[in-house]
């Protein structure tokens, strides 16, 4: 699970009123390299939820690696989009979970892919 | 600027369609283009108006429009080619230098085209070679050799370099007939001579086969249709294409080859984490032919998707093959026991959560569409395209006028048959987004959602389609063999 996966999720649990950005737990860590175009950053930046961006590299282990704050002016710079390029989409987690930050409900991830599906009593 | 377009004879519904979606993809009709991976492109030229998806087309005189020749207007020989490159449905397209009933017809025309348009291609430091082809009809060799001979009035002054040659000719032949031998109506003999301006990379297909796939599933898109739907999508580099019905990634695979970034969805974890091994898996099909592999794949219910409030216009288009309970059946989550009505509420209890799999419950085709609709609708950005396949049950082997889903968001730009037996046909819809997502769109979809969860055996009673597809057939038999000799030879969409 890419942290660019972990901005877009949240707990949809029936009575969670603030289920984002649901908590990290990272077992296994790994970092993959994809190629970078800078017309997918440019374009997905609005999309993105800064906070909990910089929120996750830090769960993973990076917490140097991004700026606490970011705007779309920062994009022009080599060195911001290689950054962000490699939190959004390098790092990787192979196990762990993701946390409900209201309920403490883990949604375990295994090989890479979280498991979002709710139980009957959450829906 | 007209091209001759000759389409493989296969696929009738797609083949229009296919190049209307590489215009607009390769800037046909204005804004974002050029090859596709324009600065700010998006939705390609979404500011411009009014806005249009189709092209000018004409058939030849006497040719029904099943007739694999077609005449299509295009801005550029350049678009015309980047078009006929990437699609996998034309067989080539021409600049037309000349057409007739018969060959002296054909010469008279060769001869008026104008000459400024002809000597730069018949250079002597050129290299060239002409194909003789024809439609339902099979011409020898040594009648090919002779028609060559006959277009001698025409002055080539380069080398024939039959591998490679800069420029390639094509005499193409094609029969009166009438409606037998399976083909098409055509009512006129016509024969065409052009220069070849582009042509469909066929070998895509041997591939991509599922024969050769790593990782298959019983719903796995054939390789041909994929790419097909991922034309119809647009995929291209720079994008963000979703499947949320991905299964074994077949339509992903697609896309990827296509440079576009990928991400998929399914409910059902063993086909999306775990697949039948290490080496074989949806991250294995991708290892095959060496492309990237999905950014996100993950375990969600489209009907109750773990999006976070207020994410939206994330995808540039969303492609998929919903579960239409024939081959495989769609679920949901909610409990099976608890939407019946069978048992009360629940919880489970804490020791059991830890690896507890939820119950799921069947997924009727009309909340399945409803569900996709409205993640579309909210999830694609402005001008994003939707496409999908929506299957419709035929009556005595006849496809009726059928209602398509509809949604306010949405534009229908085209949808294209295919036939897959006498009780029914599947049809892919491409829908384009061109209207905004509003409170009011999403409350009226929480009501609906809301409706069908209450209502939930009621819906799946009426959306049963697989009974209609596999249910006896006495009846009809009869009336089949009735009938049998009546029926007409022509295949149409058949093919």
């Amino acid at each position: 699970m890419r942290l660019l996966t972990h901005n877009m999720l949240s707990s949809n649990i029936r009575g969670v009123v603030n289920g984002f950005p649901l908590g990290i737990e990272a077992e296994k860590v790994v970092e993959r390299e994809v190629e970078l175009s800078a017309e997918f950053l440019r374009g997905v930046f609005p999309k993105i939820e800064w906070g909990a961006l910089v929120a996750g590299a830090r769960a993973l282990g990076h917490p140097d690696l991004l700026p606490g704050e970011a705007d779309a002016s920062m994009l022009a710079s080599d060195d911001f989009l290689r950054r962000f390029h490699r939190a959004l989409l390098q790092l990787h987690v192979e196990e762990g979970a993701l946390v409900c930050p209201e309920t403490g409900r883990r949604f375990p991830i295994n090989k890479g892919i979280p498991n979002m599906l709710l139980h009957e009593d959450e829906v | 600027m007209w091209f001759l377009c000759v389409f493989y004879h296969r696929l009738l519904d797609y083949r229009r369609p296919e190049v209307e979606a590489l215009a607009e993809l390769f800037g046909a009709f204005g804004g974002g283009g050029g090859n596709g991976g324009g600065e700010g492109g998006g939705g390609g030229g979404w500011e411009a108006n009014p806005r249009k998806w189709s092209l000018e087309w004409k058939l030849p005189e006497n040719h029904h429009v099943d007739s694999p020749f077609h005449f299509v207007s295009l801005p550029s020989e350049e678009i015309a080619r980047n078009i006929a490159n990437r699609s996998i449905l034309v067989k080539g397209i021409y600049e037309l230098w000349g057409q007739g009933i018969n060959y002296e017809e054909l010469e008279k025309a060769v001869r008026e085209f104008p000459d400024e348009r002809k000597l730069p291609y018949l250079t002597p430091e050129s290299t060239f070679r002409i194909v003789v082809d024809s439609f339902g009809k099979v011409i020898s060799f040594e009648e090919q050799n002779e028609r060559i001979q006959g277009l001698s009035y025409i002055p080539f002054q380069g080398r024939v370099d039959l591998k490679n040659p800069e420029h390639k000719f094509w005499l193409i032949e094609t029969d009166d007939y009438g409606a037998n031998n399976g083909l098409p109506p055509v009512v006129q003999r016509t024969v065409f001579f052009g220069r070849e301006v582009g042509a469909a990379d066929r070998k895509l297909l041997p591939t991509y086969q599922l024969k050769s796939r790593k990782y298959l599933g019983p719903t796995a898109m054939d390789a041909e249709m994929a790419f097909l739907m991922a034309n119809q999508g647009l995929a291209q580099k720079g994008k963000l294409v979703y499947d949320p019905f991905v299964g074994t990634g077949s339509i992903l695979v697609a896309a990827a080859h296509f440079g576009a970034m990928t991400m998929g969805a399914d409910i059902d974890i063993r086909v999306v984490r775990d697949g039948r091994g290490p080496d074989c898996n949806v991250w294995s099909n991708f290892k095959q032919y060496n492309l990237p592999s999905p950014i996100s794949l993950l375990r969600a219910d489209n009907n109750l998707p773990p999006w976070r409030p207020g994410l939206k216009e994330v995808f540039d288009a969303i492609i998929c093959d919903p579960p239409y309970g024939v081959r495989a059946g769609g679920r949901k989550s909610g409990g099976r026991k608890l939407l019946k009505g069978a048992v009360g509420p629940y919880t489970v209890p804490e020791e059991k959560r830890f690896d507890h799999i939820p119950s799921t419950a069947p997924y009727s085709l009309a909340e399945c569409v409803h569900d996709l609709l409205d993640l579309s609708a909210r999830m694609l950005v402005m001008g994003g395209r939707l496409v999908f396949f929506y299957p419709v049950v035929r009556e005595d082997g006849v496809t009726n006028n059928t209602q398509f889903p509809e949604h306010p968001c949405f534009t229908l730009i085209a949808s294209c048959e295919q036939i897959l037996s006498f009780r029914y046909s599947r049809i892919l819809l491409t829908m384009v987004k061109t209207g905004l997502y509003t409170a009011e769109i999403e409350e009226s979809a929480k009501k609906q959602h809301l409706e069908f969860k209450e209502n939930h055996l009621k819906w799946l009673e009426d959306g049963n389609l697989r009974s209609a597809v596999f249910s006896p057939a006495e009846s009809q038999m009869a009336s089949l063999k009735l009938e049998r000799d009546s029926k007409p030879k022509y295949r149409g969409k058949y093919v």
